[in-house]
């Protein structure tokens, strides 16, 4: 139950932080992204307030073993500069700079019926239900970031 | 507030608020947790409360992307970001608060990528 609540209360913040800094707007994400006279540093501001904030979180929990409601820290399972990670990015900007759109704002977007991303949800969440289907080389890919 | 919410995930489930990785655990039905639905239930609540602070004027079109782009673009996110473990939260944020070389790579990549594909595509 606290645990269900603390994903909603994490989750609740990620979207007003999301929608309120305009990263939701994919038109403000392009603006970054389109190297033009236009060009717009919105995403770039609200990135690394966000790495600095995070990191404090990260640093408050160096001298604890467990987080608050569960036995131990989820670290990715995964380490190392791979093929796979660099081709997933490579192929994960390409979308990102076509549409304007990454997963967090998509699904903030769909879930307020914001048409642009309810147009590009279908293909995103097809892409992820596929992916699971596909057999997989390497063990558990659960705790991917 | 996305630094703040990433942080407490971390201290309170121990877990990176990675956006593409929670949506696909949210999509599996096999993960008896119930914590990814409730953080994608946050995700749509949280965007209510940010709309409700934003100029009405400002209600979303179409504009000047179509729908076929739209739904290419959500492929490739979607396979993207599963095939390389992570989108702008778990490696952008996430990864690089923590000092992951792995997501910097990856940050840096999408970043240089994203920006080659809209600057062909939408430069004005």
């Amino acid at each position: 139950m606290s645990r269900s609540l603390a994903a909603l209360i994490a989750g609740t913040i990620f979207g007003t932080g999301l929608s309120i800094s305009g990263m939701t707007n994919p038109d403000v994400v392009l603006a970054f992204l389109t190297l033009d006279s236009t060009w717009d540093a919105s995403l770039l501001l609200v990135m690394t307030s966000a790495v600095a904030v995070t990191a404090v979180g990260y640093l408050a929990s160096a001298h604890r073993d467990a987080p608050l409601f569960d036995r131990e820290f989820h670290l990715p399972a995964r380490a190392g500069i791979d093929r796979r990670l660099l081709l997933g990015a490579v192929v994960f900007g390409a979308g990102w700079g076509l549409s304007g759109y990454c997963p967090g704002p998509a699904i903030v977007g769909a879930l307020t019926l914001d048409p642009r991303a309810l147009a590009f949800l279908p293909g995103f969440i097809a892409a992820l239900l596929a992916f699971e289907g596909l057999p997989k080389p390497t063990a558990p890919q659960l705790d991917d970031a | 507030m996305i630094g703040i919410a990433a942080a407490w995930l971390w201290l309170s489930l121990g877990r990176i608020a990675g956006v593409s990785g929670i949506a696909a655990q949210a999509l599996m039905k096999t993960r008896a947790n119930a914590w990814p639905v409730l953080f994608v239930i946050g995700l749509g609540a949280g965007g209510w409360i940010g709309n409700a602070f934003r100029d009405a004027a400002t209600i979303p079109h179409l504009g000047t992307l179509d729908v076929l782009m739209l739904i290419t673009a959500g492929l490739l996110v979607g396979f993207g970001t599963r095939l390389g473990s992570g989108c702008t939260s778990g490696h952008g944020v996430c990864g690089s608060a923590r000092l992951s070389k792995r997501s910097i790579s990856a940050t840096a990549m999408f970043i240089v990528v994203g920006m080659l594909t809209a600057t062909l595509m939408h430069a004005s």
